[in-house]
């Protein structure tokens, strides 16, 4: 019986550190839409989908030109960036005065094209990058090196973001845009070109996590399904928009989905996570750190 | 009212007549088809006309579905138990999901996103019990052996279209019924201002629950009838969020505010998917979806009110109001 508590507990261990470790991408996930959604008032639907491509942009860097991982990486970021200020310029931006629904169901229509775009241009099939990075024995715990990449890379790029929010000028302008949207082009804010750079913003961190996805994950049409959904309700549950909130949310998400999957398939584990969520909507229907009226 | 009332039954006896005078079977199979997700989308046009947008209207076709199929298999118990069951089954979803979010006041984003979390976790459910529903590989009521009609299984397709016809009719009566209501003024108070409309007397979460209520029940109809006539479901075809989507879709290019939208935005959808199936052949996967998409997005941006909206809005100020109508 000991002997059976001691291996539970490192498999208990081991799950708890792998959530965390997936917690990780999944608040970077989350900050890119948080930030478009605290910035402009609109919930891309289509944001694991901009994932999806930029998995895909990583796949022909990598595989079909035979660019080095590093210098492929950077040139991803770059092309989703641009999707993500092409997405705002073509679609959001026509529909910036129409009801936030319209908006919401646009970038749904945007989903569409993505996916479809992508089974007819690349086909269903799964592909992956044929890297396979070895695994870090700890103990008598094994975590993957992509996985222990992925959370450093998503912590760096969250601090890096933190950092342009905070200390220039942009990233101030952009943060008070979110607290007021009418004042600030009265105080001379061009509001179209912080709109813009947010957008671009949104599109790369999607880009870092599609770097980082296509570690872990085969890439296929359909991939942004799986972590798409998840995504918005970590969102919802730290409180769109809230920065804070959406970084603890996806920590739990992660710890209820990874030990929901230890002691059960994984899709019990996201089950969980859902269902865990409609409980929060009726505890703090505003989010986690709302304050109670 | 009288000319308007003959149209209708001429209308309704021609379209009763249609499968005795045309028997293609693979224009009936269109035509079924095309009344049961009309069915389906006017279901979903019941709620989002108010501003109730629901991503979550995919689970409550996967729970008709599943439920009556599950039942008949496991219990044997027959469809016509089953699909109240099963109709039962998606209310009691709605309440426990549209209950909070209505109380609490959850509106705009936050209830699509609320509803998409109910169509990912029905998804979910499907895919984690593969010992009894199949999970992802689909699944299959048992054929009948005994009685055809117990069973609500039928081989032929005049039966299902009749079926479906009525069905779809249905549809429309529960539409006219609602837009003759004080429902409909009280929604309408509700999604132009909550709070005002509350302050006017409206009993917000009740008026909102009822609605929703209504729209999940025929869906989850929709679903059940899906599942007897295809006798095939899978999680994909049913449930999920790419179901919602599509119903999204198509009732939004028809148009959500007036009764034929949604059919027209059925005909229009499944029509388009054909013509690509048969054009493309097997190149056409995604292709279908592409034009889904690039359309909707244009009809969001141009046409919000859809192609029968824009329509009968464009033709309206010709009539002279005098007119009775």
């Amino acid at each position: 019986m000991q002997a059976f508590l001691d291996i539970f507990d490192i498999y208990l261990l081991e799950a708890v550190i792998n959530g965390i470790l997936l917690g990780g991408v999944l608040a970077l996930l989350a900050l890119g839409l948080n930030l478009i959604f605290g910035v402009i008032d609109v919930t891309w639907i289509c944001y694991a989908e901009l994932v999806m491509i930029g998995m895909y942009g990583m796949y022909f860097l990598v595989q079909v030109y035979g660019l080095p991982y590093w210098v492929a990486a950077p040139f991803t970021i770059l092309l989703v960036a641009a999707l993500g200020a092409a997405l705002h310029l073509i679609v959001i931006a026509p529909l910036l005065t129409a009801p936030p629904i319209n908006q919401l169901l646009a970038t749904g229509g945007v989903l569409f094209v993505l996916q479809s775009f992508a089974t007819v241009a690349f086909g269903v099939n799964f592909r992956n990058l044929g890297i396979r990075l070895p695994v870090l024995a700890l103990g008598e715990m094994n975590f993957s090196y992509a996985r222990l990449l992925s959370f450093g890379a998503a912590l760096f790029g969250m601090v890096a973001v933190y950092l342009f929010m905070t200390r220039t000028f942009t990233g101030t302008a952009i943060r008070a845009i979110s607290q007021d949207r009418q004042i600030m082009s009265l105080m001379g804010v061009d509001t179209r070109r912080i709109y813009l750079i947010t957008s671009a913003l949104g599109g790369a961190l999607a880009g870092l996590a599609a770097c980082l996805l296509v570690l872990q994950y085969d890439v296929h049409p359909f991939v942004g399904l799986t972590f798409g959904p998840i995504t918005f309700l970590i969102c919802v549950l730290g409180g769109l928009g809230n920065f804070i909130g959406g970084f603890i949310a996806a920590f739990i998400f992660a710890e209820i989905i990874s030990l929901g999957g230890l002691f059960s398939d994984l899709e019990w584990g996201y089950v969980l996570a859902f269902a865990f969520f409609i409980v929060m909507m009726f505890i703090r229907p505003a989010g986690l750190l709302a304050r109670r009226r | 009212m009288r000319p308007r009332h003959a149209v209708w039954i001429l209308a309704t006896a021609a379209a009763i007549a249609l499968p005795f005078v045309h028997r293609d079977p693979y224009h009936l199979h269109i035509l079924v088809l095309i009344l049961i997700w009309s069915f389906a989308y006017t279901s979903w046009s019941i709620m989002g006309r108010f501003g109730l947008v629901s991503l979550g209207h995919g689970g409550f076709m996967g729970v008709g579905a599943y439920v009556t199929a599950l039942l008949w298999n496991h219990l044997a118990v027959s469809p016509w138990i089953g699909i109240p069951l099963a109709m039962a089954a998606a209310a009691l979803l709605a309440v426990v999901v549209g209950y909070p979010c209505f109380r609490f006041r959850i509106t705009g984003h936050y209830f699509v996103l609320v509803t998409l979390a109910l169509s990912g976790i029905v998804l979910q459910v499907i895919t984690a019990t593969r010992d009894y529903t199949g999970g992802s590989l689909g699944y299959t009521p048992n054929r009948t052996k005994g009685s055809q009609l117990l069973a609500l299984q039928f081989d032929d397709k005049v039966t299902w279209y009749l079926i479906a016809l009525f069905i779809w009719l249905l549809g429309l009566l529960i539409w006219r019924g609602i837009d003759h209501s004080m429902s409909r003024y009280a929604m309408e108070a509700i999604s132009e201002d909550e709070d005002a409309a509350a302050a006017a007397g409206v009993n917000v979460t009740a008026e909102k629950l009822k609605i929703t209520v209504i729209s999940a029940l025929m869906t989850a109809l929709a679903g059940a009838l899906y599942c007897q006539y295809q006798m095939f479901i899978s999680p994909d075809t049913v449930s999920g969020i790419a179901v919602s989507l599509q119903m999204v879709f198509a009732a939004i290019v028809g148009g959500i505010y007036v009764s034929f939208g949604p059919t027209v935005g059925a005909v229009i959808t499944i029509l388009l998917a054909e013509t690509l199936r048969i054009g493309f052949g097997t190149n056409a996967v995604g292709w279908d979806n592409l034009v889904y998409g690039v359309l909707l997005v244009l009809f969001i941006i141009f046409l919000p009110k859809g192609i029968l909206g824009s329509l009968t809005e464009g033709l309206k100020p010709q009539r002279r109001p005098s007119l009775p109508s």
